[in-house]
């Protein structure tokens, strides 16, 4: 069976037309999400192809390179102010999309290899911790900066942000081609579906680039890759920075797309959940971060359905449905990791890690005792 | 009133908290190299469990002495703490001891949304207060005032961390404890049965949780659904500075942490002139933790981590 799938796999014909057929569905997929479930769920698609942004770029970080980083959402964050400051009333400043963004990119880039530069000793939870702390500091820092100078605007948040635009081109109004009419949220959608197959591309290229490799050997054994003549220095502070150029990216097109943005947005609990996306779908592994992001933006959105599904049932609601949601998704968490501590797509080199295979595990439980501290 | 004196004795105060809650993190730490994320909400349900039984039998006109109605609730906390400590590990982390330490971080993060989310279904959103049973005494101490709270939270902590660096030292127990934290395959083959040493660390870690969210809720006046997150972290914080996995280091911690938050909350608007307010209290709490990291890369008391040839 599997054998079979890995021919047709290889097939350039096969592959080719899967290739369409999937561009196919992903250019039909806001109308047909539109059609059957309505505008809020071609929303909630937008939001998906962020967190798939957001979630390659903590992939590079905590997959690639094996860093554990809690305090992701603080470069989204600065990706978000940065766009919010330089496009909205609040300072009178209207830049444009075309300029921002690489911007952004750059800035949360830098702010990535500050938190990077002195957490270069720090190894495994005290990185976890210094990375969360550092998260915290820039939330609270957004949240007070209002006062003596009002920088950020406190926990009000910025307003009125300007949508994304190139030239005269608004991406949040209604726009009609070819007779069809293309709302805000399906203009967004192509506009964010392009940048993150952009994303992936890279994500894709930099795997089994040098640097990729670099990532995953320091991953596994820091000074073996250094005797390799790897500077890790220099390749994890790398990391960082594509890490935060990502979510600063997808920062900007959050700050654009949603019109406002507060200090709320970027708790810790949002960090929490982009590590949950990539180690439940699946570390280093990009079809598995994707599915993970997908998954952990829609599942408990359509959790949201609880009430009804409890009126079907008995009659009634029994429990509030917003209150029920939060359980469920972390009981899900809970199962999911106890039946695929792997992940749902894990990468080759993990499954094998993770393979039944006997004469792997003898070796492994043999060497057990050399590598223990 | 002197200033310094006070915020030093709050800062204690509170750092004794921390160490307290501080110390099941850094016991799991130590054996399992698991960030215990649900242990905040371990202290919530502390504090929740012993309100609602404060709020059963003083509501009632049982005739209790306040005191003994505190006790009670405390008791009750440290049971069901206990017995919620057990079953965290065993059904949410015993399944992933051999999977990689990343797989049960996310249980973790599951177990505490569960916790904390079912906390929210059983006792509601809103804030609930601690009703004044006990009568608070103040007393004048070099220009500054301390309460009968303040000094009972200090010498009830003192004596379960004495208890229990007693207890980690000095008994079979605490040795079979120390040598699973070690090498637990090896503590296996020496005839220690390291599932149950695990399960006993997680409840002892338990109860001295539940007596912590106790203290917490006792000395705000409050509980809150929400309010083990925020501990947790601290607690978390406080134990990677004294350098987790190590007990003393978890004490020393959480008493620095309480003390600088304590100390920076009062004097930060007078060092920048005005220019940064109390409310970045938390900033100075997490400031502090970086730049101690940055000079000593495994906390304070941490040993080394010796790097793997």
């Amino acid at each position: 069976m599997i054998e079979r799938w890995h021919r047709w796999k290889q097939d350039r014909r096969t592959a080719w037309a899967a290739y369409v057929a999937l561009a196919v569905l992903l250019a039909a997929l806001p109308f047909l999400t539109g059609a059957a479930l309505g505008r809020g769920w071609v929303r909630i698609l937008d939001f998906t192809l962020l967190y798939v942004m957001l979630a390659l770029g903590l992939n590079i970080v905590v997959g690639y390179a094996g860093l554990l980083d809690l305090g992701y959402i603080a470069f989204y964050a600065v990706g978000a102010y940065m766009y919010a400051l330089l496009a909205s009333p609040h300072f009178n400043l209207h830049l444009p999309f075309w300029a921002l963004l690489p911007l952004g990119a750059g800035l949360a880039g830098v702010f990535g290899i500050l938190l990077g530069a002195p957490t270069l000793r720090l190894r495994g939870d005290y990185l976890a911790i210094v990375t969360l702390g550092f998260g915290e500091i820039i939330r609270i820092f957004l949240n007070n900066l209002n006062a003596p100078v009002n920088i950020t605007n406190g926990p009000q948040g910025v307003n009125l942000i300007d949508p994304v635009s190139v030239g005269n081109f608004s991406f949040s109004q209604t726009h009609s081609l070819f007779g069809m009419s293309f709302p805000g949220i399906y203009t967004y959608y192509y506009l964010f579906l392009a940048l993150a197959l952009l994303v992936i591309f890279v994500s894709l290229r930099l795997q089994n680039s040098r640097i990729g490799r670099a990532w995953v050997a320091i991953r596994e054994d820091e000074v073996a890759a250094e005797a390799m003549g790897i500077n890790t220095r220099n390749i994890k502070l790398l990391a960082f920075a594509m890490g935060a150029s990502f979510a600063g990216i997808s920062g900007g097109l959050f700050a654009g797309f949603q019109g406002f943005i507060s200090p709320e947005s970027f708790n810790l609990f949002e960090s929490i959940i982009v590590l949950c996306m990539i180690v439940l779908g699946g570390m280093g592994n990009i079809p598995g971060v994707i599915l993970g992001a997908v998954l952990l933006t829609v599942f408990p959105e359509a959790l949201r359905y609880l009430g009804e599904l409890q009126n079907t049932l008995f009659g009634r609601i029994l429990v509030d449905p917003s209150d029920l949601r939060m359980l469920i998704f972390g009981l899900a968490l809970i199962l999911i990791m106890i039946f695929r501590p792997a992940g749902l797509l894990p990468s080759v080199r993990r499954q094998r890690e993770f393979g039944s295979d006997a004469s792997v595990l003898a070796q492994e439980q043999a060497s057990l005792y050399d590598t223990q501290r | 009133m002197d200033i310094l004196t006070q915020q030093l004795i709050n800062g204690l105060v509170l750092g004794s908290i921390y160490a307290l809650v501080a110390l099941g993190y850094t016991m799991v730490y130590g054996i399992l190299e698991l960030i215990n994320f649900a242990h905040g909400e371990v202290t919530m349900f502390g504090a929740m469990i012993c309100l609602a039984v404060i709020g059963a039998l003083a509501g009632n006109g049982t005739g209790l002495d306040g005191g003994v109605i505190v006790l009670l609730g405390l008791l009750a906390a440290i049971a069901v703490c206990m017995v919620m400590g057990f079953l965290i590990e065993r059904i949410a982390y015993r399944p992933l001891r051999r999977a990689p330490r990343l797989a049960a971080l996310i249980t973790a993060i599951g177990v505490s949304i569960v916790l904390q989310n079912l906390a929210m279904l059983i006792w509601g959103k809103q804030y609930i207060t601690f009703p004044p049973l006990l009568p608070l005494v103040r007393y004048e101490l070099g220009g500054a005032v301390i309460t009968n709270l303040q000094i009972f939270i200090m010498v009830l902590s003192c004596l379960l961390m004495a208890g229990l660096l007693v207890l980690v030292k000095h008994t079979r127990l605490g040795r079979a404890m120390r040598a699973t934290a070690q090498a637990q395959d090896i503590a296996g083959l020496m005839g220690i049965n390291t599932h149950t040493i695990i399960s006993v660390t997680f409840v002892i870690g338990a109860a001295l949780a539940a007596v912590a969210g106790v203290m917490v809720s006792a000395y705000y006046g409050l509980a809150h659904y929400y309010m083990g997150f925020m501990l947790g972290l601290k607690a978390f914080t406080a134990a990677v500075l004294g350098g987790i996995g190590n007990i003393a280091g978890a004490m020393l911690g959480g008493l620095l942490l309480g003390v600088i938050e304590s100390l920076g909350a009062g004097y930060i608007g007078a060092l920048t002139g005005g220019f940064l307010g109390s409310h970045y209290q938390d900033v100075f709490a997490f400031f502090v933790l970086i730049l101690v990291l940055i000079a000593r890369p495994s906390g304070l008391l941490g040993e080394r981590v010796v790097e793997r040839a």
